[in-house]
């Protein structure tokens, strides 16, 4: 493959977010002093590798109805034991990790590329267009995230496709609103204005000046909502309105789970042992990756 | 202060009409008819063109907005299409069951939480500081229906220690009784969130000048931080309550939903079961609302407290 083209001006500044490979192995050297870090970056590497080789390691089909005892404890032919419908839980457990990482993953590119043209527009664009942008990402805000996905559904009807939707229109407004404020906060430094002066047009200047400065904490942020995105794709299937049966989710899994808290507690333990997991690692892993790269950036504070 | 006062009210307002606006363009942004969408598959051609009488969707479009707007303001926001009762009336009487499971959430969670995050700002970089740490990030970490259905499971299914489901009612300790699982899901994220904006704030506090000039006055420790410190770094609480009142909202339908309890969250779930349009569009109104309100009266409370924010907007 050859070296990827060089334009002029664009190497400066992949630099100076990216990096080039002494800054990596000092990056990872600060990431091996972190423990919580290292553990999250273990979390995560493991569950992605568990759901990208998910159809070579489950030893049954996930919605294959089986003719063995129903809600069994784990054993060695199920390792999670099986549910209600005499299901192997240990093949639902890992095929439901496919499509939590899917829903996070495709809704998290969604809502990064349209975050960041309205946010550029609102940071660059005239003021009135930027006060109309603000308050109307307010007011997307203002609804109660699981209120709004509920009003979505109730029109839309549940699916997977709706859930995606969902997670794409609440979190626009975060990374608009962050892109707007770096924009904004960037277009009056004095290069861009000597670059300007220089007759530079606004789509060199949006494309190779604030660009690549806006999108490094756009990822660390992003990469701390890949929890928030599984606990909500988790949560509306676990109410039986994200992901439609017989797929399985770790949501769907709680929601069998559940109606037989009675009979058995292992379902339940199964399907939300998963989703502590992958919520933690993510967490712990964006919690150190925020730290190296930009420890200004604490949006919880 | 005044102007202020006006402007936060005005963004109000504002974000409250456009959510109104949002909703209404929703429903009709919607592929087919919303009568049909009300009524269901079954309706008949004579209940659709009722429903159309009735909702004046004959009606040229931005008559309707204004239509819309006028009743919400009323308090009117349509009957309920199986029980016939008004919308108001079914969602106003679940809501002090929501109200009471997030107030109690919210005040364990920082009756816990500010001493937590108080210790450890104190005891920085110590032990407890470190465990405090990892456990509160883990806290918030944790979807909070997972919690509602492990407490479940532990301390209802398996222990039995407490009831599993409803609100109870049958007296002061049996409300108590049912209110505490619920309560402890809701609230246990908070307590970590809570602990770490104190211990970020009273580290900022504990460097300024003021708390150096108290030592070097010689004032005992325990009046440096209980007195000069904590007052200061328990306001930013105030906002962050403020804002965190839609996730309240969120964990408490999962609660409701988990321990059968009636409330705001379990009416709108089992009405979007049941596309039960109008008591979704009264529940969200009113949790819209609910939320607004408290976000603007965290503001208030802080531009009160903070000359510096009255003069940033």
């Amino acid at each position: 493959m050859p070296p990827p083209d060089t334009t002029h001006g664009d190497t400066p500044a992949k630099n100076a977010t990216h990096g080039d490979a002494g800054a990596f192995a000092q990056h990872w050297r600060q990431l091996c002093r972190n423990p919580l870090g290292l553990f999250g970056l273990a979390l995560v590497v493991l569950i992605v590798l568990s759901a990208v080789f998910a159809d070579f390691i489950v030893p049954f089909d996930a919605t294959q109805v089986m003719a063995g005892p129903r809600l069994a404890p784990p054993s060695w032919d199920h390792l999670m034991g099986t549910d209600q419908l005499g299901r192997d839980v240990f093949s639902r457990v890992i095929m439901g990790g496919q499509v939590a990482l899917l829903v996070a993953l495709s809704s998290l590119a969604a809502a990064l590329s349209a975050g960041l043209i309205l946010g550029l527009i609102a940071g660059f664009g005239p003021q009135w267009l930027d006060n109309g942008l603000l308050l109307l990402l307010d007011s997307i805000r203002a609804f109660p995230v699981i209120i709004f996905a509920l009003a979505v559904i109730t029109l839309l009807g549940p699916s997977l496709a709706t859930v995606i939707l969902v997670v794409v229109i609440t979190t626009i407004p975060v990374y608009a609103r962050v892109v707007r404020t770096q924009t904004q906060a960037l277009s009056n430094n004095e290069y861009i204005l000597a670059e300007r002066a220089m007759g530079a047009g606004t789509g060199r200047i949006l494309g190779v000046h604030i660009l690549p400065n806006v999108i490094g904490p756009l990822l660390i942020l992003a990469s701390m909502d890949v929890p928030l995105i599984i606990a909500l794709e988790a949560g509306l299937s676990f109410l039986g309105m994200g992901v439609r049966p017989p797929t399985p989710s770790w949501g769907t899994l709680l929601n069998d789970g559940y109606n037989y808290i009675h009979n058995s507690p292992w379902p339940v333990i199964a399907g939300g042992v998963p989703i502590i997991l992958t919520t933690l690692g993510f967490t712990f892993l964006g919690e150190a990756l925020r730290d190296i790269f930009d420890p200004k950036l604490r949006r919880d504070l | 202060m005044w102007f202020y006062l006006a402007r936060r009210l005005l963004l109000a307002v504002a974000i409250v009409m456009l959510a109104v606006t949002l909703l209404f363009v929703m429903i009709h942004a919607v592929p087919g008819d919303p009568a049909a969408v009300i009524l269901g598959p079954r309706a008949t051609p004579e209940q659709i063109a009722q429903i159309h009488e009735k909702m004046g969707l004959d009606d040229p479009l931005p008559l309707q907005i204004v239509n819309f707007f006028v009743d919400v303001t009323r308090g009117d926001m349509g009957t309920d299409v199986f029980t016939q009762r008004p919308v108001s009336q079914i969602v106003l009487g679940q809501m002090p069951y929501t109200i009471t499971l997030i107030l109690s959430a919210i005040t364990w969670a920082t009756l816990v939480g500010i001493p937590l995050g108080c210790y450890s700002a104190i005891r920085r970089n110590s032990l407890i500081d470190k465990f405090v740490g990892v456990i509160s990030v883990s806290a918030i970490a944790i979807p909070s229906f997972v919690m509602a259905i492990y407490a479940l499971l532990i301390f209802a299914v398996w222990l039995g220690w407490l009831p599993a489901i409803g609100a109870g009612g049958d007296g002061f300790w049996d409300t108590l009784s049912h209110l505490i699982l619920p309560a402890f899901a809701v609230g246990v994220g908070w307590v970590g969130y809570i602990a770490r904006i104190v211990r970020a704030s009273m580290l900022e506090v504990l460097g300024e000048t003021h708390i150096r000039m108290a030592r070097a006055f010689g004032l005992p420790e325990r009046r440096i931080v209980f007195r000069y410190a904590l007052t200061l770094a328990i306001l930013p609480t105030v906002t962050v309550l403020g804002v965190g009142m839609a996730h309240l909202l969120s964990a408490a339908v999962f609660a409701e939903v988990v321990f059968a309890r009636p409330g705001l969250g379990a009416l709108i779930v089992h009405a979007v079961d049941t596309r039960n349009y109008p008591i979704v569009m009264g529940t969200v109104l009113v949790t819209t609302a609910l939320f607004v309100i408290s976000t603007t009266v965290a503001d208030l409370i802080n531009a009160a407290l903070d000359p510096r924010v009255r003069e940033g907007l």
